[in-house]
């Protein structure tokens, strides 16, 4: 599935000061039986969002009227765990299209580069500096600049270069998803599985 | 250069490398279940696509199937929905599907090995993050996204950029109860859930040479908790002698030629990896978890850590802390517990089922314990059966319980009830992973069997003569 393409983004965030967010809090396994990519979003961070009874739980972030915004900022190691790309999804549903942290565990980062929700990695120090300035004021808003690779708190005006591959780059820039590639070197890979055997 | 045991396997699956991109990489045999499948059969759908080689592609049901009474049909209806999915899509495509009942049917982690669709030398890739399993006979396994496997089904290949190597060598002899998978919980415990990220693993030493294939899936199984995108052991005569006459193995002058190859596949002397840790086998104690991630493992007789000597944020520790009802400085043994669950694609097969018995022969289960003892497969199931030990399981109080994944994520109802302390001998200690408010001890069969006769956390040393 194609996705949405991502160019320059600049919003509110959603502070998440915590580590080692792994993809059994993002999306809990019992939400995970659909057939269908629908609705991830009402199940994301659900257990720490919802009191067992569906009211929510004042005190998180995702319940406090005073955040908001398409990026997500999370503690260092955000997504570990589970291959669900569900967790990407529900990341997706919400509304969120970018996530910031300053580590990514490597399947959640894959798997966000390939819905098109991008992954952000800055230093601990920006991060802390990105927490802060939130903290400060919730209204603070970040630009991700996908073609210049830049992430900039705008209130202070503070900068950083991160890292894409050139291929997701491109791919992230224009939509496409690696399925439209892949086919398109179809008579290659027939070529290759010739020669490897079962 | 001189390659690596990894190098070698991977380099011979580049379908094309994309200059500052990924590798296009061809994958030899996929597997997939119900849960991370449907979505991706969608997508070919809507591009009106088939499944390139349907030869090349597996299926089972594990993660959202009932333990008990799998003959009737399955009630909650979200389930077997996406159950009756995977069969309809399986059909559809012409992919054997081992769903429900039959014989092959197991966690797929488990049936992979079992039936020989796990070779030295080959890329298997599975939409489940312990699909690193498969490394312990040499492969390069990994777990994907939904994506991918949709990527996999319509064209055989994925694109990722080569990971990074690490080697992880540990010499010497392991101490008494020292399982694999105490072995896999120190090293997590060293490297932390990130130490890891971004590397493939290659385990090296003698204490890996002289494990069982078995005791090597659980170390590879357990690879995704520091990080990894997977971990591998070269293949060698253990591990031949493991997957000969399997169903899906090659015979006759096949066999030869293939044993040939798989010979070739081990790290050149004077390969260098971008990350060499060594560790000592007579460090390792039987391992126990106290917090919600696997890193937060000790020797079982240790006490809990103070949030000043770990590594990390003081107030994500707490907060683990907290939800465990745990404090810092404790002693892990002693503490009572509710559940027992021996399972899981890490846990579950033949020789932990043997291990949990030679503990539990000839005691009782205590009685404040729930235990589930749930088999990997029915292969596994029948085994327990032949060898005796249901009996010994049925003696000393305990119930088998039908194959699947049961309460490593409780997906089905097997969930452990919030603020219930679980010894457990799956993968993960996340807060709610074995079920909502659930409290997880990650351990051994060993461990678990002490504790499933104690009823608390018991050093299983204390129990073995
Ligand atoms: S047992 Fe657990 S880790 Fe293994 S395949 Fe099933 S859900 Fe995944």
């Amino acid at each position: 599935m194609a996705y949405d393409k991502f160019n320059i983004l600049k919003s509110t965030a959603v502070p998440m000061p915590i580590e080692n967010v792994d993809t059994d809090q993002i999306i809990p396994a019992r939400f995970l039986k659909a057939t269908e990519r629908k609705g991830f979003g009402d199940n994301l961070f659900r257990d720490w969002r919802y009191h067992p009874d569906n009211t929510p739980k004042e005190q998180f972030v995702l319940n406090n009227p005073i955040y908001g915004g398409k990026i997500l900022v999370g503690g260092k190691n955000f997504g570990s765990g589970s291959s669900r790309e569900h967790a990407a999804w529900a990341v997706y549903d919400y509304g969120f299209r970018c996530v910031v942290s300053s580590f990514f565990a490597d399947i959640f980062r894959n798997n966000c580069l390939n819905i098109g929700v991008l992954p952000v990695q800055v230093s601990p120090e920006f991060l802390d500096k990105i927490f802060k300035t939130i903290e400060a004021n919730p209204k603070t808003e970040l630009e991700i600049n996908l073609p210049e690779q830049s992430i900039t708190i705008l209130e202070t005006g503070e900068t950083e270069q991160f890292d894409i591959n050139g291929y997701k780059k491109e791919n992230m820039l224009n939509g496409f998803d690696d399925i439209d590639y892949l086919l398109n070197i179809k008579k290659d890979i027939e070529k290759f599985a010739e020669s490897t055997p079962l | 250069m001189s390659k690596t045991l990894f190098d070698k396997v991977w380099d011979s699956h580049v379908v094309q490398h994309i200059e500052n991109g990924p590798d296009v990489l061809f994958i030899d045999r996929h597997l997939v279940h119900e849960v991370t499948s449907p979505v991706a059969f969608l997508g070919l759908k809507n591009r009106g696509i088939k499944v390139l080689y349907p030869e090349r592609t597996f299926a089972t049901a594990d993660h959202n199937t009932p333990t008990r009474n799998q003959h009737l049909p399955v009630k909650d209806k979200l389930s077997a929905n996406q159950l009756k999915a995977l069969e309809i899509n399986s059909k559809e495509h012409g992919i054997p599907y081992w769903g429900l009942g039959h014989e092959k049917n197991g966690i797929v982690h488990v049936i992979g090995p079992e039936n020989g669709i796990t070779m030295p030398g080959a890329t298997i890739v599975c939409g489940d993050s312990h699909t690193s399993t498969h490394g312990a006979f040499g492969a390069i396994a990994f777990g994907i996204g939904t994506s991918e496997v949709e990527m996999v089904l319509s064209t055989q290949c994925i694109m990722q950029p080569k990971p990074k190597s690490m080697r992880i060598n540990i010499n010497g002899s392991l101490n008494k109860a020292v399982t694999p998978k105490d072995v896999a919980l120190f090293i997590i415990s060293r490297l932390t859930t990130s130490g890891a990220t971004g590397y493939f693993v290659e385990y090296a030493g003698e204490v890996f040479k002289n494990m069982s294939i078995e005791g090597r899936m659980t170390v590879c199984n357990l690879s995704i908790e520091m990080g990894a995108r997977g971990g591998m052991i070269a293949p060698d005569e253990t591990t031949f002698e493991y997957i000969k006459g399997r169903e899906y193995t090659p015979k006759g002058k096949e066999w030869d030629k293939a044993t040939a190859y798989w010979n070739t596949l081990y790290s050149e002397d004077d390969a260098v990896f971008d990350k060499e840790i060594t560790f000592d086998a007579g460090e390792i104690e039987p391992m126990i978890t106290y917090g919600t991630n696997p890193g937060m493992g000790i020797g079982i007789q240790k006490g809990i850590p103070f949030a000043e000597s770990v590594e990390g944020g003081v107030a994500t520790y707490k907060k683990s802390l907290a939800y465990m009802d745990f404090n810092e400085g404790e002693a892990m043994v002693g503490k009572p517990i509710d559940f027992v669950f021996l399972g899981s694609c890490t846990n579950g097969r033949i020789e932990d089922f043997r291990a949990f018995a030679s503990i539990v022969k000839g005691r009782k289960k205590a009685d404040n314990v729930t235990a589930w003892l749930v088999p990997g497969s029915h292969k596994v199931e029948e085994a327990i059966r032949e060898e005796g030990i249901l009996d010994i399981l049925n003696e000393a109080g305990f119930e088998l319980r039908e194959p699947g994944c049961s309460a490593c994520l409780a997906m089905n109802d097997d969930k452990i009830p919030a603020g219930k302390y679980a010894v457990s001998t799956s993968n993960r200690n996340f807060e709610g992973r074995q079920g909502p408010g659930a409290r997880t001890l990650l351990a051994s069969p060993l461990v678990a069997a002490a504790a499933a006769v104690t009823g608390k956390v018991t050093d299983p040393r204390e129990l073995i003569a």
